[in-house]
């Protein structure tokens, strides 16, 4: 039967031979208790629309509860095992990474894996450097599409994120099955039920989802993150963020938490220490990327809850973040269940296979879809994903920062003079004292001039005349020293004071009236006595207005 | 006499003390008062000291010009709306140089102090270059004055030739000069020839000075304001050299050399040299507009009502204001306030950004703010916030172009290009409020207003306001 469809398949790409579709291959999942698929019939169908023809191995979205029918219904081709699915398919969707297939006798799924195809799937590169090396010496291409940079633009193919979106949700939905009360308070005929408390550490994309469903299930949800940042995230989700009176920011790399220091690791404790005998479930989330997941909830912390709490281990498969889960199972101590499920997406099958299918959509269809299909190594979130082009390694990808560089400014095409001049930031911050910008030999050229100028005035002037030119040239460094650290502020109100002081001419006016003056000079006088007064009154009583209104 | 004289001096050498206290103090907040009080009774001193040189039969005309003149500046200062505080501080000014003209040419013809040789050759320069500074504050101020309540249009004034203009007029200054120095004193103590080469003289200054400020855009007021107000300085020294007097020289020195630095420190914060503003224009192009680009002109902008403007201020976590020279025409400082104190009511932080340039005079828009009672530490300079708008939620521009707008950084070719400008195109929305689509005082076109992220609320400022105050107390 594969045989024929198959057949059929090649029949289609002679009818348009210009561009043979390719070929991408969703096999059957065989690790135990994966119920994913890496396409479900509507990505299949989008993936079409791409260019591409889908091939699926028969069975492979039964778990997921997608038929092999529903898959031939939306354009889908069957393969019949693995093997022939493995040698026809252009490309390879898988969730999980290779391994070992019982149903062919042990031999393990790379193996089929040819010579110049493409892989996509889960890898996790940094932990499974011996597998890299494998699908090198296939000669094979590989994207691990758990390292697809966390930037905007790459959002839609995140599969961590739809995954984690999952978690956070069935998290809640696992504890609410354990938890023997209601989550919502309520005030009924039998009495007032007091409403559930829900304590979520780690605000990433679980945390938020979990803060989600514990609101809407009616819970009381409180929040914990080292990352000071994601306080107006929780916030907005409806929970209360809880914080650690330490100056500290758990802000690392690609907007994931870092490591924090000892005190900050003792306080933390304590808040979770004080929290664990207030809560009902506690949800944790906490991994830092390539280690173990930090234990944060003691044995002590346990016992301290009330006997039928649950507390939910999302880091489970890491470790867990509680010293007691078990990864994989339930387990009860003095009451309290600790869910240490490393399967939550793959308990919601359906829902996970369709995020995951999109995920694996979008990003084909940054690749080009069929017909201009290319592993471009200058894409960003391609390059970030490649762990291995042609058989050659290529993880991890060159270093490029999550948040890019703020533009430079605008070179300014400026003298050297003007371009010594403080601009931009900082300047303008403090009264500090600013020295008027001016380059080496523009001084040295000003220097000399005033040299010039002052020996020539040395030869030519009456000693009167240079009394008061003294007197001139120092009135002029006084009057530069004291505005040059003026507040922007006041800039009109000074600038009306020394208006008004510069009403000083009257004296000028004044000392020619009177006497032996004759009565032109005694008009003229008289004339700009009357100007300069009304500029010094009008001067001084506008400041004075201006100053009064300045409040703090 | 002696005595007089004796302390004259004395009262001189405090009054300068006192000037250079007031300047000091005016130029932070907690001092500011003491300083105008120091100045005002600085110059009490310097009157009352010279009063009492005067001789008696001067004394009708002295009070004559003076109580008049106390009456009419009185009533000017208390008068005057702060929104016209530029316009005011301009006229000032050009009294000053009137003055300045006046109390030299009454110098000229006035006694001869038994000078003679370079004594009185220097004397006469003195005469000539403080008149000559005198006549070109006086008509400067005068245009200045004009510019700044719209009687003359505020678009830089371009003759062909402009700076051949200028520089035939200096030669003919000098020339002039010239002519007045070798006729000034021929025919006797009481003959005055040079009187007509003075007076031709002053006559061009004038014509001099209202060239240079018509030449001069608006949004370089402030510059020019300042400048003034350094020229009624300087001219006030010359008038002290010209009558040996040293206060004189000394509070002139230091009016000028204020108003110089002032005008520095302005030009500095537009990244624009001096040179150039005092040439006119924009830059030292001969004019020369600036080519839109094809996609600002087929830009589109999306307008906003008041209640969208109010529901974003309301939710908004913090909301800087940006306002400009259409608050003070608006007069929508009072209604500006009570929107901000509203907004404080409801948690939103919300500060002022305030760029160097805003408005028509220097630190026009802080006296604007503090007239209606905001409180000057939410009002930040443009360094202080500019690097806080990618956190702000709502950028609120009120009357302001020029000085928001993004094309100073992004487009070499602009005129205003490396003007530094507060950057509200980085907040989340900008919301830009203006009574249309015109071009600002530097007559360009404004790039932020076709922004994704801008709104534009069009109307008169005050009523748009009003109307947010209505909407944010309901």
């Amino acid at each position: 039967m594969s045989e024929t469809r198959t057949q059929g398949s090649a029949g289609a790409s002679t009818t348009a031979p210009l561009t043979p579709s390719l070929v991408l291959g969703v096999p059957k999942e065989i690790r135990a208790g994966e119920r994913r698929v890496a396409a479900t019939p509507e990505t299949a169908l989008r993936l079409q629309k791409l260019g591409f023809s889908v091939l699926v191995e028969s069975g492979a979205g039964a778990l997921a509860d997608f038929d092999d029918a529903r898959y031939v219904a939306a354009g889908c081709t069957i393969a019949k095992d693995a093997k022939s699915l493995w040698e026809t398919a252009d490309i390879i969707l898988k969730v999980r990474a290779p391994e070992a297939n019982p149903a062919l006798g042990g031999q393990d799924e790379l193996e089929l894996l040819g010579e110049g195809k493409l892989l996509i799937s889960y890898l996790a590169p940094a932990q499974n450097p011996e597998l890299l090396q494998r699908i090198m010496k296939r000669k094979a291409n590989a994207i691990a599409i758990d390292t697809i940079p966390r930037i905007s633009r790459a959002q839609k193919m995140d599969a961590l994120s739809s995954m984690a979106n999952i978690s956070g949700y069935r998290a809640i939905i696992e504890a609410a099955n354990l938890f023997p009360r209601f989550f919502t308070g309520q005030i009924t005929a039998a009495g007032k039920v007091p409403p559930g408390k829900i304590l979520v550490i780690g605000a990433g994309v679980a945390g938020l989802a979990a803060i989600g469903a514990g609101r809407a299930l009616g819970a009381i949800v409180r929040a914990f993150d080292v990352r000071p940042a994601v306080k107006e995230q929780i916030n907005s989700m409806g929970a209360e963020f809880l914080e650690v009176k330490l100056e500290e920011s758990g802000e690392g790399e690609g907007g994931y938490a870092k490591e924090m220091s000892k005190e900050f690791i003792e306080a933390e404790m304590a808040l979770f220490a004080a929290q664990a005998k207030d809560v009902d479930i506690i949800v944790t989330t906490a991994l830092i990327p390539g280690r173990p997941a930090p234990k944060l909830i003691t044995k002590a912390m346990v016992e301290s809850m009330t006997p039928g709490s649950v507390i939910v281990d999302l880091a489970s498969e890491q470790g867990g973040n509680c010293e007691l889960t078990v990864p994989g199972t339930v387990v009860n101590h003095n009451g309290v269940s600790i869910v240490g499920y490393t399967d939550l997406p793959s308990r919601m099958a359906t829902q996970a296979s369709q995020l995951y299918g999109m995920n694996l959509y979008h990003l084909l269809d940054d690749m080009g879809g069929s017909a201009k299909f290319r592993i471009n190594l200058e894409d960003e979130v391609v390059r970030g994903a490649l762990v291995v082009h042609n058989g050659e390694l290529t993880w991890p990808p060159p270093k490029q920062k999550a948040a890019p560089a703020p533009p430079p400014k605008p070179a300014v095409a400026a003298a050297p003079v003007q371009s010594s001049a403080p601009s931009g930031h900082g300047h303008g911050h403090g009264k500090k004292k600013e020295a008027p910008p001016a380059s080496m030999a523009s001084q040295i050229t000003k220097v000399a001039v005033a040299a010039l100028v002052l020996v020539g005035l040395a030869l030519g002037a009456p000693p009167s005349f240079l009394t008061h030119f003294t007197v001139f040239v120092l009135a002029v460094f006084v009057g530069w020293q004291v505005i040059w650290n003026v507040t922007p502020a006041l800039h009109t109100p000074l600038m009306s004071v020394t208006n008004a002081i510069s009403g000083i001419i009257i004296i000028g006016g004044m000392v020619q009236i009177g006497g032996d003056a004759p009565t032109s000079v005694m008009w003229l006088g008289f004339a700009a006595i009357l100007l300069a007064t009304i500029n010094i009154a009008g001067g001084f009583l506008v400041t004075q207005r201006m100053l009064k209104m300045f409040r703090r | 006499m002696d005595l007089r004289i004796s302390f004259a001096t004395v009262s001189y050498i405090a009054a300068i003390a006192l000037f250079i206290l007031s300047l000091s103090g005016l130029s932070q907040h907690e001092s500011s008062r003491r300083g105008n009080t120091m100045g005002i009774v600085g110059m009490l001193l310097a009157m009352i000291a010279t009063a009492a040189l005067v001789p008696m039969d001067g004394y009708p005309a002295l009070f004559g010009a003076l109580i008049p003149g106390a009456l009419i500046g009185s009533l000017l200062a208390s008068r005057v709306a702060m929104t016209s505080m530029p316009e005011l501080v301009a006229m000032l000014h050009s009294f000053v140089g009137m003055a300045a003209v006046l109390v030299g040419i009454s110098n000229y013809l006035g006694p001869n102090h038994g000078l003679s040789g370079t004594e009185l050759t220097i004397h006469d320069v003195e005469i000539y270059v403080g008149i000559f500074i005198g006549a070109l504050t006086f008509t400067g101020s005068v245009m200045a004055f004009g510019k700044l309540n719209g009687k003359i249009s505020g678009k830089p004034l371009m003759l062909p030739g402009r700076h051949l203009l200028n520089i035939a007029m200096i030669i003919a200054v000098v020339i002039f000069g010239v002519m007045f120095m070798q006729s000034a004193h021929t025919g006797g103590e009481m003959a005055h020839e040079g009187l007509m080469p003075l007076l031709i003289m002053t006559g061009i200054a004038g014509v001099l000075g209202i060239h240079m400020v018509m030449a001069i855009g608006g949004a370089d007021m402030p510059v020019v304001v300042s400048m003034l107000n350094s020229y009624s300085g300087w001219a006030a020294a010359a008038a002290g050299f010209m009558l040996s007097n040293d206060l004189l020289i000394v509070t002139g020195a230091l009016v000028g050399s204020s108003g110089a630095i002032l005008s520095f420190i302005m030009c500095r914060a537009m990244n624009r040299s001096f040179i150039s503003v005092i040439l006119g224009g924009f830059g030292t192009g001969e004019g020369t507009a600036p080519a839109m680009s094809a996609e600002q002109q087929a830009g589109t902008y999306t307008s906003a009502e008041v209640d969208e403007v109010a529901d974003m201020l309301e939710t908004a976590k913090s909301v800087i204001i940006v306002p400009g020279y259409g608050v003070a025409v608006a007069q929508a400082q009072h209604t500006l306030a009570e929107m901000v104190k509203l907004l404080r009511a409801k948690n939103v932080n919300v500060r002022f950004g305030i760029h160097p340039v805003a408005g028509r005079l220097p630190g026009h828009m802080n006296v604007l703010l503090a007239e209606a009672n905001v409180p000057y530490d939410i009002v930040f300079e443009m360094d202080e916030l500019n690097h806080d708008f990618p956190t702000t939620d709502v950028a609120l521009v009120i009357g302001a172009n020029d000085i928001v707008n993004p094309a100073a950084q992004e487009d070499p070719t602009s005129p205003i290009a490396g003007m530094p400008v507060l950057e509200v195109w980085k907040a989340k929305i900008a919301v830009v409020m203006k009574r249309s689509m015109a071009s600002g005082y530097a007559g360009i076109d404004n790039p932020l207003f076709y922004k994704e992220n801008t709104r534009m609320l069009f109307g008169d400022a005050k009523k748009n306001v009003d109307a947010l105050v209505a909407k944010l107390k309901g």
